[in-house]
């Protein structure tokens, strides 16, 4: 493949450009063919999603840069992407039920999705700030509307909106931080940036500062996490599992490129920053979820303690950070499918149920259920042998090389807190009285909780795979 | 030679059993026996591969044996199994104590069968890997996974006030692991594996050891439990069924002991010995005030529970004591308790069973009825007390001997609390067997029924066995014992001369 246009390589971009495509031609048969084709535009839009992971995986090995630095194809970012990709085509999987509703047949929805998917990807392949905010937006867009897809719904509408008017605040943050790093540094490529930035003046700190205040945003982590809550608990169930997968793991993606690309020349200036995040957000996650009686909601304020965690290696600025990081977002979208899958399949007489009393003794009327339920809760409380604890393992291993004793002190022991909440809801399925019979699962999200509840179960089998190539893809950051 | 990995046949056996369990479908009472059945059997089955591991096993040799070792995670860190004098006889009593606390549950627990035997089987798997781990990271996974089955054993199948005990179990054992993590974490990072035999001979500074020490105690501290963070046992021993304290009290008690012989005293000879002195005071403070607190109790559970608190301080006494004799005797000291308290804890399940109350003022002159029961209680009861000829005695007298050589004002406070056990074990055992049949309720107490003796009399049989003829786990242990007290002793003597020379 030699694809050349006004000089630049165009076969590293080749996936984004086929999905781009395809998301076009998906909206023009739905538009012309009406709402009736909703399951259609869905299904072709998994398969589309398929096609660009093949398409992804199959790139010629190690780096290649196009557009002038602005693209980054590397193996970080091809496992980032494979990653961002499999979230959104099983959260489109898991929304066939939402969609079947004669009231929702919105084929938009799919687009919609495709469409925050192509952002992600050129998120996770920014070289530059020009191409990071283009592929910001291009995702966060299409995500304010998916948020308030269930149009008659109230809390599904203020969702939007909520996430629409803080989302264009962070927005605005990173924006005015990119100009002052452009500012200070002249140039908006990562790599010019670090070669600049080798010690630090007030006006660039200033501008590291508004950017990773925006990136903080988009990852939830404390501060700058109250949309979440609200957010998780107003949107639809699917959307709200797409909310906690695919777009976090372009979020810290991006994330971890610009802090060990852009600033390796300053680490001690991010590293404060973020040490002070990621202990907010642990503990905050944790305490912050105890009180809590709706699972969306709660899912929300575990999803705010886990970016902490994922964080925590991130802050070490090392290369066992970033493989840190990446191993724990592979397990964290992993754990968090599987979760939201199991919310999913938890209706009583067609309608869904959401609060944490409604899981009352399922260990009696669906034992499988509450099985896969509870090693999946173990497993993000960090208890070993499930996936979570290897997770965790891999962050503050980092952590501690890195000498960052207290954030590590501090991690483990909001685990423990942590570990209280995703107890009690143990509790409620074992130790209790049944609330009632649970409609048949469907049959879409019994394959996902099968496929993401057994990854969680057996990782410790094959973890070695996992580990070497996440190692692979965090050494191509360096 | 070993052609086949028969420790991690060992340790795996009772996965495969409840794996068959889950599969043995349906909820009737044929479905029922048949869990149990498959439960024993594979309990039975488990115990008769381990009895291979004692036949094949060199107790000349001091360095681990049926080594297995194969590629896990990459960069240092391996699935390494192996056994030495040490590990073995906990191994062994792991998969001997199973077989019981399955009979035990036999009639005692009628619901959800399936799920409480699959749950007792995989702790049986976590339990034999805890000990037969040679890396850090693998004995962690099996030394935490553990908390997950008893978690729900707890939770499921105990008493009145079950959620309470069970997070409290939980909560509590985690806090003090994910500390040890952190140092496991330490240990990685300096000596660029987590191999245990490797990390044994790797130098470890001075600062890291102390820092490592204080990590890891806090985790075996909690297991133990030693005062002051004892207080989650007599809650999870209260609340749990009987197996599940049998389970609590006869192996898990030793994880905690078996990671500072393992850990604390060969990786940090130093530090172990800068702390032996807190170790002793904590521990003559455990054997007395935990045996004044037993004196107190109005349940039967609780007293045992607390009693074990005591008898555990001997063990750790005896091998902060970092001599042979002390060492030794808290190897031994272990093994036996894991046997009287676990049979302890089965005669409470008896009696239990009967009347379903644990309080002592409930029963008495329960021998007009029971005699059997009472000769049985009786003897666990002496061991209990550490009668000469029990096995309590040989554990108790070796760490005492141990600690008088190095400190006299501890050995000295221990040994009172030998003659505490006596007060509450016999107290508890008038109340309960001697005097008159007065209680309307006692009138229609039945004797121990052929089940019941089938889980007490082998034990009785081991309890006077290795009280008159301790040689078989001694001599099991020795040559390791004698490395471990000798490294630790060289290291400590190195740094002396070295403190003098400046």
């Amino acid at each position: 493949m030699n694809f050349v246009t006004a000089g630049y390589q165009l076969a590293p971009v080749l996936p984004e450009i086929v999905l781009a495509i395809g998301a076009m031609a998906l909206l023009m048969l739905g538009a012309y063919r009406g709402q009736g084709t909703t399951g259609a535009v869905t299904s072709l839009a998994v398969v589309l999603l398929v096609v660009v992971g093949v398409l992804e995986y199959m790139l010629p090995a190690g780096k290649q840069v196009t557009f002038g630095g602005s693209f980054i194809v590397d193996d970080f970012a091809r496992f980032m992407k494979i990653l961002a990709l499999i979230g959104s085509a099983v959260t489109l999987v898991l929304s066939t039920e939402f969609l079947s509703d004669p009231s929702r047949r919105i084929f938009e929805y799919a687009i919609l999705v495709l469409l925050s998917t192509l952002g992600m990807m050129v998120l996770i392949s920014a070289g530059d700030l020009i191409s990071l905010y283009l592929g910001l937006e291009l995702m966060s867009l299409a995500l304010y509307v998916v948020a308030a897809s269930n149009r008659d719904n109230a809390k599904s509408t203020e969702a939007g909106l909520k996430y629409f008017v803080l989302g264009a605040l962070s927005s605005g943050m990173l924006l005015y931080g990119a100009s002052l790093i452009y500012g200070f540094t002249g140039t908006v490529s990562f790599t010019g940036i670090a070669a600049v930035a080798t010690v630090s003046n007030v006006g660039l700190v200033f501008g590291l500062v508004f950017l990773l205040v925006g990136l903080c945003f988009k990852v939830s982590a404390v501060p700058f996490h109250m949309w979440t809550p609200d957010v998780y608990e107003g949107a639809p169930t699917p959307v709200t599992a797409f909310f906690a997968s695919a777009p976090k793991v372009a979020a810290l993606a991006v994330f971890t490129r610009v802090t060990l690309t852009a600033f390796p020349g300053i680490v001690s200036q991010w590293q404060q920053i973020l040490v002070f995040v990621s202990i907010a957000s642990m503990a905050l996650g944790s305490f912050a979820a105890i009180g809590q009686s709706n699972i969306k909601r709660l899912m929300a304020y575990s999803s705010i303690g886990h970016m902490g965690f994922a964080l925590v290696g991130l802050a070490s600025g090392t290369v066992e950070g970033a493989q840190g990081v990446l191993m724990y977002i592979v397990i964290y979208v992993a754990m968090t499918l599987g979760s939201f899958s199991i919310i999913l399949a938890m209706r009583r007489n067609g309608h869904a149920v959401e609060q944490i009393s409604d899981f009352a003794g399922l260990s009696r009327t669906n034992p499988l259920l509450a099985f896969m339920f509870a090693m999946l809760l173990f497993s993000l409380a960090g208890i070993p042998p499930l996936a979570g604890f290897f997770a965790k393992w891999y962050v503050f291993v980092a952590a501690i090389k890195a000498n960052l004793f207290t954030l590590a002190v501090v991690g483990v022991l909001t685990s423990v807190v942590g570990c209280y909440y995703y107890l009690s809801i143990v509790k409620t399925m074992y130790f209790e009285e049944p609330a009632g019979q649970v409609d048949p699962v469907r049959v879409e999200v019994k394959t996902v909780l099968a496929v993401f509840g057994l990854f969680n179960i057996l990782f410790a089998l094959f973890a070695g795979p996992v580990v070497s190539v996440a190692s692979a893809a965090a050494k191509s950051l360096f | 030679m070993i052609t086949w990995p028969i420790l991690s046949v060992t340790t795996f056996l009772p996965l495969v059993g409840a794996l068959i369990v889950y599969l043995s479908r349906g909820d009737d009472e044929a479905a029922r026996r048949n869990s149990r059945w498959i439960a024993l059997w594979t309990t039975l089955i488990t115990f008769a591969v381990s009895v291979i591991l004692v036949m094949r096993f060199d107790a000349g040799n001091p360095d681990f044996q049926f080594v297995e070792k194969a590629n896990w995670l990459a960069t240092g860190i391996t699935y390494h199994m192996g056994v030495d004098g040490i590990s073995l006889p906990l191994v062994i009593l792991t998969t001997a104590v199973m077989p019981f606390c399955i009979i035990a549950s036999w009639k005692a627990i009628t619901k959800r069968v399936r799920e409480y035997m699959m749950a007792f089987l995989i702790l049986e798997t976590l339990m034999i890997g805890t000990f037969s781990a040679l890396d850090l990271v693998l004995f962690y996974l099996f030394f935490e996974g553990g908390l997950i089955p008893m978690f729900l054993i707890i939770g499921v199948w105990g008493g009145p006030r079950r959620v309470y005990a069970s997070f409290k179990f939980f909560l509590y054992t985690l806090l003090g692991s994910v500390l040890m993590l952190l140092a496991i974490m330490a240990l990685y990072w300096n000596g660029g594996t987590t191999d245990i035999p490797t990390l044994m001979h790797t130098a470890v500074p001075r600062s890291l050891q102390t820092w490592a020490w204080l990590a890891f105690f806090a985790s075996f501290a909690v297991k133990m439990p030693m005062w002051p963070v004892h207080t989650w046992l007599p809650d999870a021993h209260v609340e749990a069924p009987t197996a599940g304290s049998v389970v609590l009290a006869a192996i898990m008690l030793k994880m905690g002991g078996y990671g500072f012989l393992r850990f604390s005293l060969p990786m940090f000879p130093l530090a172990s010995h800068d702390f032996a002195p807190l170790m002793f005071t904590l521990s003559a403070i455990a054997i007395v005030y935990t045996s004044l607190v037993a004196l107190m109790q109005e349940d039967m559970k609780k007293l045992i529970a607390y009693s074990s608190v005591a008898h555990m301080g001997f063990v750790t006494m005896g091998i902060f004591a970092g001599t042979m004799q002390g060492v030794a005797g808290g190897v031994f000291q272990m093994i036996s308790h894991g046997i009287v308290s676990g049979a302890l804890f089965l005669c409470v399940g008896v009696v239990y069973d009967r009347l379903h109350t644990r309080e002592i003022a409930a029963y008495g002159g329960l021998v007009n009825r029971m005699p059997l029961y009472a000769l049985t209680f009786m003897v666990f009861t002496m061991a209990n007390v550490g009668l000469p000829g029990t096995s309590g005695f040989v554990g108790e007298f070796m760490t005492l001997l141990g600690t008088f050589k190095v400190s006299i004002p501890t050995a000295f406070f221990a040994t009172f609390g030998v003659i505490l056990s006596a007060c509450y074990a016999l107290w508890l055992y008038r109340k309960v067997v001697f005097g008159a049949l007065v209680k309307p309720s006692l009138a229609s107490m039945k004797d121990l029924t052929f089940r019941e003796c089938l889980t007490l009399f082998p034990m009785i049989a081991l309890t006077i066995l290795f009280g008159v003829y301790p040689k078989p786990v001694l001599d099991m242990s020795a040559a390791s014992v004698q490395q471990l007290v000798n490294n630790y002793n060289t290291a400590v003597t190195a740094v002396k001369a070295a403190a003098l020379l400046q």
